[in-house]
C-alpha cells in the first residue's frame, strides 16, 4: 500500500481533509436514499391497493397522485417542497419547523413522495397481471377480500414487481444527486465544493461518478441475487 | 438549430477568433445577480456599479462589449476557455486566482459582512458563540474560504451557488448568519427591518480586480488605462454615487 | 411595468411581470429535449448494432458505454462534461496555440453541455431498447430474406428496420417522458430554460408557488401530449398485428 500512501500524500485534492468531506456526502447520500425507498415504499403499497379499487372515488385521487407526481420533474417538486415550506404563515415557530430548517427533510419528503408515486405505480401493474386462476381460488376458499389481498395477491405482487423495483432503487439513486441543487452536502455536493475549491472538474466528478457506479452494482448485485430466490419459479427450465 | 449550428460552426478557427488582436469588440463575464453590483431590472435589462463602469470603460477604449451571464462555479475555467475575455464580477484578488488568471488594478474594495436576525447579537470572532451556528456563504468565494478557514469543524456552513439563493434560506430561517459583501447584504438583507450587521465588519481580499487569460496583457494594459481614467475624470464617482452612499473606490 | 400588467388582478401581476421570458425558456426546453431524443436515437442504434455485432472490441465498447452511463447520475455526468469539457477544451486550445499559433474557440456552452450529456445518457438506454426490438423480430424472416439472395443491408432496411420498430415505440416512448423530465437539470449549469427563468423570478419576488406551478403545469402538458401522441403511433404501426386483449 506504499504506492497509494505515496499517491495520496502527494496531490492536494485527496487528502484527509477532502476524503472526510467525501465520506460525509457519502454518508448522506445512503441515508437519504434510504430513507426515501422505505418510506415511500410503504406509502406505496396502502396506495397500490386503493388504487385497483373498482370504486372511482378512491382510485381517482391515487391515480391524480401518481399522474402529478410521475409527470413532473423531480427538480419542481423539490423546489416547490424546500421553498414553498419557508412561506407558510408562522411555520418557522411551530413545532414542525426542526423538520423543515435543515435541508435534509425537505429532500426527503421530496424523494419519498416521488418513489411512491412510481412504485405505486409498479405495484399496480404487478397486482393487475395476478393470475386469475389464484383470485378465483382464494375466492372459492371464501376468503374476504382484505385477507385475499394480503394473503394471496399483495405476496405474489411484490415476485413480479421486484425487477421493475430495482430499477427504480437505481433510479432513485441517481436521483438523489439533485439533492446538492438545495445545499445538502450529499456525495455530489461533496464533488461540487472540491470542484469550486480546487478548479479541478475531472478529479472531483470521475472519483463521485466512480462512487455512485460501485453503489450501482452493489444494488444490480443485490436485485439480482433476490431475484434469483425470490423468482426461481419463473425461471426456463433449462 | 441555429443555435446548434452556430455552436458547431464556431468550433474552428471562423469566429470567436476575429476580435483576438485587435479588441474591437469584449466579452466580458458576469455572475447574476449580486446587487447592487450587477442585477437584472424588471424588465430584464442588465444593469449596477459594475455594468455602468464596464460599459464606460468600454466606451474609452472604444470596443464593443457583450456581457455573458455565468454562474460563479465555472466562471474562471470559461475564461481559460475563452468562452469571454474578461471577468468583471466583483472578483477579489487572492494568490491562487492570481495563479491562473491576470488581474487588473483593482477598482474598489469593500468589506465582507456578517448579516442576521436583529435579534440574534453574537461575537463573530469567537468560535465558541458561533458553534453549532448555520452559516451561508455563496460558493467558492473569499468569504467562503474565510469562514471554512475559520469554523469550519465547529459551524454549519452552507454553501450556495448564487447569492440570491443564499439571502431566500436567511430570510426564510434556514440560516442564522450569512457572511457576505457588505454592499450587497446592506441592499437585499438589510432593507427588511428584521435583519442587520452583525459584529465586527472584515476586510478579507486585496481589492476587487477584473480577471483576463494571462496571455491577453494587452487587453489588461487597455482596461487599467481606461480605468484610472474613469476614476481621475468623476465619471466613477458619478456611477458610484448612483448605487452607494459610501465610497468603494480603490 | 407595463400598463397591461398594471390592469391585472393583484395576486397575478408579478406573473405578468416575469412571465414571457419564462415561455421562451419552456421553447428552449423543448428544443433541448428534441435535439438530445435526435442524438439519443442515433447514438442507441449504434450502440443496439455493436452489442449485437459479431466483434467483441465492439461488443465491449457498447457494453462498457451503456453500463458506465446508466450506473452514473444524470447530473454528475452533466457538470463533468460542462466543467471538464471547458477546462479539456482549454488544455486543447493552450496546447494549439502553444504548438501551432493557432487561436481557436471551442464553444462547450450549456446549451451544448445540456444536449450532448442528455443525449449520450439515453443514447445508452435507448442502446437496450434498440437491442430487445431487433431480437424480437422473428429470425425467420431474416433467413426468408437471405434465401432469396438479399444484402445485408437490404434485409435491414426492408425487413428488420420497420419490424423492429414496431417493437421499439413503447421503449422509446417512455424513454422520451423521461428526457423530457431530466431536461429540468440544465437549469443548474446554468442554461436559462424555463425552471432556471422560474427560479429566478420565484427568488426575486419571493413566490415560489407562483412560478413553479405553472412549470409544473407546462411539464404535464408537454408529457400528456407526448402519451397522447405515442399511443397514436403504436395504433399505427400495429396495423395489422393482432394484440393481445389489455
Amino acid at each position: 500500500m506504499d504506492w497509494l500512501t505515496a499517491l495520496l500524500a502527494d496531490n492536494s485534492i485527496f487528502n484527509a481533509t477532502t476524503l472526510a468531506h467525501y465520506w460525509s456526502g457519502f454518508t448522506t447520500t445512503v441515508q437519504l436514499v434510504f430513507l426515501s425507498l422505505v418510506a415511500g415504499g410503504m406509502l406505496a403499497i396502502p396506495l397500490a391497493v386503493l388504487r385497483v379499487s373498482p370504486n372511482p372515488w378512491i382510485s381517482k385521487p391515487v391515480w391524480l397522485f401518481v399522474y402529478l407526481f410521475r409527470g413532473t420533474p423531480l427538480l419542481i417538486q423539490l423546489y416547490l417542497i424546500y421553498y414553498g415550506v419557508t412561506l407558510i404563515e408562522g411555520i418557522q415557530d411551530s413545532l414542525f419547523w426542526p423538520v423543515f430548517q435543515d435541508a435534509f427533510y425537505p429532500c426527503l419528503i421530496a424523494f419519498a413522495l416521488n418513489t411512491a408515486a412510481y412504485t405505486t405505480e409498479i405495484l399496480r401493474g404487478a397486482i393487475a397481471t395476478t393470475s386469475q386462476g389464484e383470485i378465483e381460488a382464494a375466492k372459492a376458499y371464501g376468503m374476504s377480500k382484505g385477507l385475499m389481498m394480503r394473503r394471496i395477491i399483495l405476496p405474489s405482487a411484490f415476485r413480479r414487481a421486484l425487477p421493475a423495483y430495482a430499477n427504480e432503487v437505481i433510479l432513485m439513486l441517481h436521483a438523489s444527486s439533485i439533492a446538492s441543487v438545495v445545499t445538502l452536502v450529499d456525495l455530489t455536493g461533496a464533488a461540487r465544493d472540491i470542484y469550486a475549491r480546487f478548479y479541478a472538474p475531472f478529479e472531483a466528478f470521475m472519483f463521485v461518478a466512480l462512487i455512485y457506479l460501485c453503489i450501482t452494482f452493489a444494488l444490480i448485485y443485490l436485485f439480482r441475487a433476490l431475484e434469483t430466490r425470490l423468482l426461481a419459479h419463473l425461471k426456463p427450465l433449462s | 438549430m441555429k443555435k446548434l449550428i452556430t455552436a458547431l460552426t464556431c468550433t474552428l478557427a471562423l469566429c470567436g477568433n476575429a476580435q483576438a488582436k485587435d479588441w474591437a469588440s469584449v466579452r466580458i463575464a458576469v455572475d447574476m445577480p449580486y446587487e447592487p453590483f450587477e442585477y437584472k431590472a424588471p424588465d430584464g435589462t442588465l444593469t449596477g456599479f459594475e455594468i455602468d463602469l464596464g460599459n464606460a470603460a468600454c466606451a474609452e477604449i472604444q470596443a464593443q462589449c457583450e456581457w455573458i451571464i455565468q454562474a460563479w462555479d465555472g466562471i474562471i475555467p470559461g475564461l481559460l476557455a475563452r468562452k469571454y475575455d474578461a471577468i468583471m464580477s466583483s472578483m477579489s484578488i487572492t494568490p491562487e486566482r492570481a495563479d491562473k488568471v491576470l488581474f487588473s488594478e483593482p477598482y474598489y474594495n469593500t468589506h465582507s459582512a456578517w448579516f442576521g436576525k436583529k435579534t440574534a447579537d453574537l461575537d463573530t470572532s469567537s468560535k465558541t458563540t458561533l458553534a453549532g451556528k448555520r452559516i451561508g456563504v455563496q460558493r467558492g468565494t473569499v468569504q467562503d474560504n474565510y469562514v471554512t478557514q475559520h469554523f469550519a469543524d465547529s459551524s454549519d456552513i452552507k454553501r450556495y451557488t448564487t447569492a440570491d439563493d443564499l439571502v431566500l434560506d436567511l430570510k426564510g430561517g434556514r440560516l442564522d448568519l450569512v457572511f457576505i459583501d457588505y454592499p450587497v447584504g446592506e441592499q437585499t438583507v438589510a432593507n427588511d427591518a428584521d435583519y442587520h450587521v452583525v459584529g465586527e465588519m472584515i476586510n478579507v481580499g486585496e481589492g476587487i480586480g477584473m480577471a483576463f487569460r494571462k496571455r491577453d496583457t494587452e487587453l489588461a494594459d487597455k482596461f487599467n488605462a481606461a480605468l484610472r481614467k474613469l476614476k481621475n475624470d468623476g465619471t466613477y464617482d458619478r456611477i458610484m454615487k448612483k448605487y452607494f452612499t459610501y465610497s468603494i473606490k480603490m | 411595468m407595463s400598463p397591461f400588467c398594471q390592469s391585472v388582478p393583484a395576486a397575478l401581476t408579478n406573473l405578468c411581470q416575469y412571465g414571457p421570458p419564462i415561455i421562451d425558456g419552456a421553447l428552449l426546453t423543448v428544443e433541448v429535449a428534441v435535439l438530445s431524443l435526435l442524438l439519443s436515437l442515433g447514438l442507441g442504434l449504434l450502440g443496439a448494432s455493436a452489442k449485437l455485432s459479431a466483434n467483441l472490441a465492439l461488443r465491449s465498447v457498447a457494453t462498457t458505454y451503456t453500463t458506465l452511463i446508466r450506473g452514473v447520475p444524470d447530473l454528475v455526468l452533466m457538470m463533468l462534461i460542462y466543467f471538464g469539457g471547458q477546462m479539456a477544451m482549454n488544455s486543447l486550445s493552450d496546447w494549439l496555440y502553444d504548438t501551432f499559433a493557432i487561436e481557436v474557440f471551442f464553444n462547450i456552452n450549456e446549451f451544448i453541455a445540456g444536449v450532448v450529456t442528455i443525449g449520450f445518457i439515453f443514447g445508452a438506454y435507448m442502446a437496450e431498447t434498440f437491442r430487445g426490438a431487433f431480437l424480437a423480430v422473428d429470425g425467420g424472416q431474416i433467413e426468408a430474406g437471405k434465401a432469396y439472395g438479399m444484402t445485408r443491408w437490404q434485409i435491414f432496411v426492408r425487413i428488420v428496420f420497420p419490424q423492429m420498430v414496431r417493437h421499439a415505440i413503447p421503449g422509446i416512448g417512455n424513454n422520451w417522458l423521461v428526457l423530457l423530465k431530466t431536461t429540468a437539470l440544465v437549469s443548474i449549469i446554468g442554461l436559462s430554460d424555463m425552471v432556471r427563468l422560474a427560479s429566478e423570478a420565484a427568488k426575486a419576488v419571493h413566490e415560489p408557488f407562483m412560478f413553479f406551478i405553472p412549470v409544473a403545469l407546462a411539464y404535464l402538458a408537454l408529457t400528456s401530449l407526448s402519451e397522447w401522441g405515442l399511443n397514436k403511433l403504436e395504433h399505427k404501426y400495429s396495423a395489422g398485428v393482432r394484440r393481445e386483449a389489455n
